[in-house]
């Protein structure tokens, strides 16, 4: 069986293995240890309590709310979640770390095993496995570019609870890694426990990257850093495979280490090796009691998650008859799906309605969002406006082509689709004696082209076609048009 | 006034003020006046006088309007391990010098509430690291007992606490205790101190050493003073996650109650080899004391009392480890002037700020904690913790509470001190089972050595029976008839 994933080196074939650590902060008006608010973009060091600077005699209190957070991941990545899980305390020197010590569950995290079903460009799906997930407090942010001789600090997102999920190596290609992390950002952004948005770094990757010869046991894996976008992701993977191949067919070896990207070169390179690894001395935290969840709490929370998106994609297809394309694109983000299901409740539906819905949102709708860079929230255009332009095709008061038109209107007036198609007059002509009449007159104003037609020149039908349109301005019903000028030019 | 107002006991001098005898201010006076001449003993760290009068003559104004409070114009010492809002908090370390809390810690603001006058802060062992109160920024603190004209060391890491009480430079003090650090003190200095329950007291706000086995409690010169003190000190706080929610009992009405009848625990691992013969006098004394008082002596077993001393000087210095990592100098504290890289600031900030004996600690368990040696010792010492804890489970099926000296020799003088560091933390080796165990421990003096030198036992209940502590211990005070110093 051929494998596209396969890397040719002058060795043969390589195949590379990766497995993730998402850090993905939890959505929370605190902090997991603090009352300090969590908010992104405020002045530096305004929401930094005492406890959350480090200060003398401050202890921290867990957030019930952190908590059921990581329960609601937990459940939606079909997660195992464990009753009995413990902070520790991971050791080590750094001025944005106010304790010199981050609360992390080491040894017994909140979330235990599950996983994540992938889609596959080939149409194939894939499990990627969970190992498992903790809660963990964020450090704050050093600053080293303000100031030639200073480093400043902004504390505010110290302690800010972080969700720590780690999969099995079970990835093969950059397309696997990055449609994980698209799926499980999706995932996430259903449930309400993490908006997902890498670019404000509230969901940040650790990639490890391996290489071996396929079917051979693992080799030594490497840990690219905080890689904070998908495309980065790829291009991590890329570099790491080339690089590693080399060393190996040039005799060398790779050695466990934690690597950083450097987005502008699209490089990794060394931060640390194991040899000089920090110990971090991990032990359970003194100042917190276990976290002891009930069954009772586990099902009250499994009571409250949405639809997720592989269920809502499965029901999309069943119940509207779209592609699966079609869903994918639409349940990629919640918003997208609920603005198509706003619509879908405007529909007068015909059969087809929901997937020329479908067409339109994910071609006309999104090609216009993508342009102005905005969010389906942001759309100019309803959900009702869109179902009602939809509804006007499917009852044949305007034509599919004159339809676009329409749409760009609404979208730069925030005028309803009748009410344009009624002040321009772009209603579709269905009367017949009406588009017979001027059929006939282009005819008559085309006999050359009559002739060559009747005599064989069967191309010429489309010439015809758009005549018709020309003199219609585009009103013409496109079917009525065919059938009434096939029937005319073969009439003799 | 027949008796000088220093003299009092907290309770008597609460009575005072209740009978209009004398007011909050002159109270407090008087102890601002006999403070400065105490200077020598090097028990209070910082006087804080404006505070002191100014919470005094709220008091008698509050007592003439609407009714005194548990404590209302009682003047107290703090141990400067406390974090206290606008007065500096120094844990006797260079290295917070400079650091003035902007907020109070839960203990001292449960005093407060209770109508409190804060005299100063009193010294202690650096970060209550210490079992003599010799290692403190601000030079040692020493005991107003002498032998051979020679002060005594007050003990620790509570010293300026002891000190300052046993001298009469306040009526009552707060002091913490993670392995020893009240009772050793109290015993020391011839005064009653409680190490309560794990979870009694709040932490908040309390420089913390190690977090699994530090607790507050006071040192006062009476049971009864102890027990008023607690009181007010203790309850659930929902700032320290460790703090237990279940209400205070009045732990004066315990007191003066019979303990006939009552099941006394005299655990045979406690008698050791080369203990000195006046402690283990003492010890028979206290018992006789208890039997005639009706009580029913047991002897009974502790066997993994052993393991307590090992298991201590494992888990204290790895939490202790972790805890002082936050004084970096980054955020607050003293830090140097110059570094070349993170690491030699770090490196200059720690090493000029931070003692020797905190640093001896920090190695410790930072080698401890490490994952080559991990399993070996920390792992293996919170095993042997839950043994602890069991041996105390079971002996506490047969008695009510048990009863052992609170050290294993008397108190020394000052530079005379065991050298070797090992007798030096043999010192806590009666006392540190209760903090391993969580278990609530209290020393109260007996009597004297044949050198005239105090001498404490400490009685040791099951959680959260501090109430049954006061009642043996009022019983063993009575009895005792102990020769407080500078008494009228």
């Amino acid at each position: 069986m051929e494998n596209k994933n396969l890397y040719k080196g002058q060795t043969g074939l390589w195949e590379v293995v990766i497995g993730m650590e998402i850090h993905a902060q939890a959505v929370s008006k605190s902090k997991l240890f603090s009352g300090a608010a969590t908010e992104f973009g405020a002045d530096p060091n305004t929401q930094v309590s005492f406890v959350d600077g480090g200060f003398p005699g401050m202890l921290p209190v867990l957030n019930a709310e952190c908590v059921n957070q990581a329960i609601r991941t937990g459940l939606g990545m079909h997660c195992s979640i464990n009753t009995f899980s413990a902070f520790d305390r991971k050791n080590y020197f750094y001025p944005d770390l106010p304790n010199g010590y981050q609360i992390s569950q080491f040894y017994h995290p909140i979330v235990g095993p599950g996983k994540i079903v992938i889609e596959l460009e080939s149409g194939d799906s894939k499990e990627v496995g969970i190992h498992h997930a903790h809660l963990e407090q964020d450090a704050g942010k050093s600053f080293h570019d303000l100031d030639p001789d200073k480093t400043y600090i902004d504390l505010n997102r110290a302690g800010v609870c972080l969700l720590e999920i780690v999969t099995d190596p079970d990835m093969r290609s950059v397309e696997e890694a990055q449609e994980f992390i698209k799926k499980l950002r999706t995932l996430l952004r259903y449930l309400g426990t993490c908006d997902g948005n890498m670019e404000q770094g509230n969901m940040r990757a650790d990639v490890n990257i391996s290489v071996r010869k396929p079917g051979e046991a693992y080799r030594t894996r490497v840990e690219v850093k905080n890689v904070n976008s998908i495309r980065f992701i790829g291009q991590a993977i890329e570099y790491e495979v080339q690089r590693q191949i080399e060393v190996y067919e040039s005799g060398g070896d790779i050695i466990q280490e934690t690597r950083l990207f450097d987005p502008n070169k699209g490089e990794t390179r060394s931060m640390r090796s194991k040899e000089e690894a920090k110990d971090y001395r991990y032990f359970p935290d003194p100042d917190l009691l276990p976290v002891i969840v009930t069954q009772e709490q586990i099902e009250a929370i499994r009571k409250t998650l949405p639809e997720l998106p592989d269920a809502k994609k499965t029901r999309l297809i069943e119940t509207f008859k779209l592609t699966p394309y079609d869903a994918t694109v639409l349940v990629g983000e919640k918003e997208n799906a609920d603005f198509y299901e706003s619509a879908i409740s405007h529909l007068t539906t015909t059969e087809d309605s929901p997937k020329i819905l479908a067409n339109w949102m994910t071609v006309e709708l999104f090609g216009l969002l993508n342009k102005f860079s905005l969010s389906v929230l942001e759309s100019k255009v309803s959900a009702a406006q869109l179902a009602e332009l939809v509804n006007l095709i499917t009852t044949d008061v305007i034509s599919g082509k004159i339809a676009k038109t329409v749409f760009s209107e609404m979208w730069e007036t925030g005028a309803g689709a009748l009410s344009i198609v009624d002040a321009k007059g772009l209603r579709q002509v269905v009367d017949e004696s009406a588009i017979a009449g001027i059929i006939q007159s282009v005819l008559d104003a085309n006999p050359d082209h009559v002739s060559e037609y009747r005599s064989g020149k069967d191309k010429l039908f489309g010439f015809f076609v758009g005549q018709v349109m020309k003199v219609m301005e585009g009103k013409g019903n496109p079917g009525m048009i065919n059938s009434l000028l096939k029937k005319l030019l073969d009439q003799k | 006034m027949s008796k000088k107002l220093t003299t009092l006991s907290l309770s008597e001098a609460r009575d005072g003020l209740n009978k209009k005898d004398f007011t909050s201010v002159e109270l407090t006076q008087a102890f601002l006046d006999r403070i400065p001449t105490l200077k020598e003993l090097n028990a209070y760290v910082a006087v804080t006088g404006d505070i002191a009068i100014t919470q005094a003559k709220a008091s008698d104004d509050r007592r003439s309007k609407t009714g005194a409070l548990p404590l209302d114009g009682l003047p107290i010492a703090i141990k400067d391990l406390y974090c206290t809002k606008g007065v500096r908090t120094t844990a006797a370390s260079k290295i917070l010098s400079n650091f003035i809390p902007q907020y109070e810690s839960t203990v001292t603001a449960n005093l407060w509430r209770d109508g409190a006058v804060m005299l100063g802060k009193v010294n202690l062992d650096e970060f209550a690291m210490g079992s003599a109160n010799l290692y403190s920024c601000f030079g040692p603190a020493l005991s107003p007992w002498k032998k051979d004209g020679k002060h005594l060391v007050p003990g620790g890491s509570s010293g300026g606490s002891a000190a300052a009480v046993a001298a009469q430079g306040a009526l009552a003090a707060t002091a913490s205790d993670t392995g020893g650090s009240i009772r050793q003190p109290a015993s020391f200095c011839g005064l009653t101190g409680i190490k309560p329950t794990y979870g009694r007291c709040s932490r908040y706000g309390m420089v913390a050493f190690a977090s699994s086995l530090d607790q507050a409690g006071p040192i006062t010169r009476t049971v009864r003073d102890s027990a008023i003190m607690l009181g007010s000190m203790a309850g659930y706080d929902d700032k320290d996650s460790t703090s237990v929610n279940s209400t205070v009992p009045d732990y004066e009405a315990m007191l003066g109650k019979s303990i006939r009848g009552m099941k006394i625990g005299i655990p045979k691992e406690y008698r050791m080899d080369g203990m000195n013969q006046d402690i283990l006098d003492s010890w028979d004394r206290g018992a006789q004391i208890l039997k005639d008082a009706g009580a029913e002596i047991i002897e009974i077993s502790l066997p993994y009392t052993k393991y307590a001393l090992p298991v201590y000087y494992i888990m204290a210095p790895a939490e202790a480890s972790s805890n002082l990592a936050r004084y970096d100098g980054v955020r607050y504290g003293m830090r140097t002037e110059s570094a070349d890289s993170i690491s030699d600031f770090y490196e200059k900030n720690r090493g000029h700020f931070i003692g020797p004996e905190v640093k001896k600690r920090i190695l410790i368990g930072t080698y401890v904690l490490s994952s080559s040696q991990y399993d070996a010792y920390y792992m293996k010492a919170q095993r042997l913790r839950t043994k602890v804890i069991e041996d105390f489970e079971n002996a506490f099926k047969q008695v009510d509470v048990i009863l052992t000296p609170t050290t294993p020799i008397p108190p020394f003088i000052a530079g005379e001190e065991p050298k070797d560091p090992l007798t030096m933390y043999l010192n806590d080796i009666l006392t540190v089972s209760t903090n391993i165990a969580g278990l609530p421990g209290m020393s109260v003096p007996i009597g004297l050595d044949r050198d005239g030198l105090p001498l404490g036992l400490q009685l040791i209940g099951p959680s959260f029976e501090e109430g049954r502590l006061f009642q043996v211990g009022q019983v063993l005070e009575d009895a005792a008839k102990f020769p407080f110093l500078f008494q009228e």
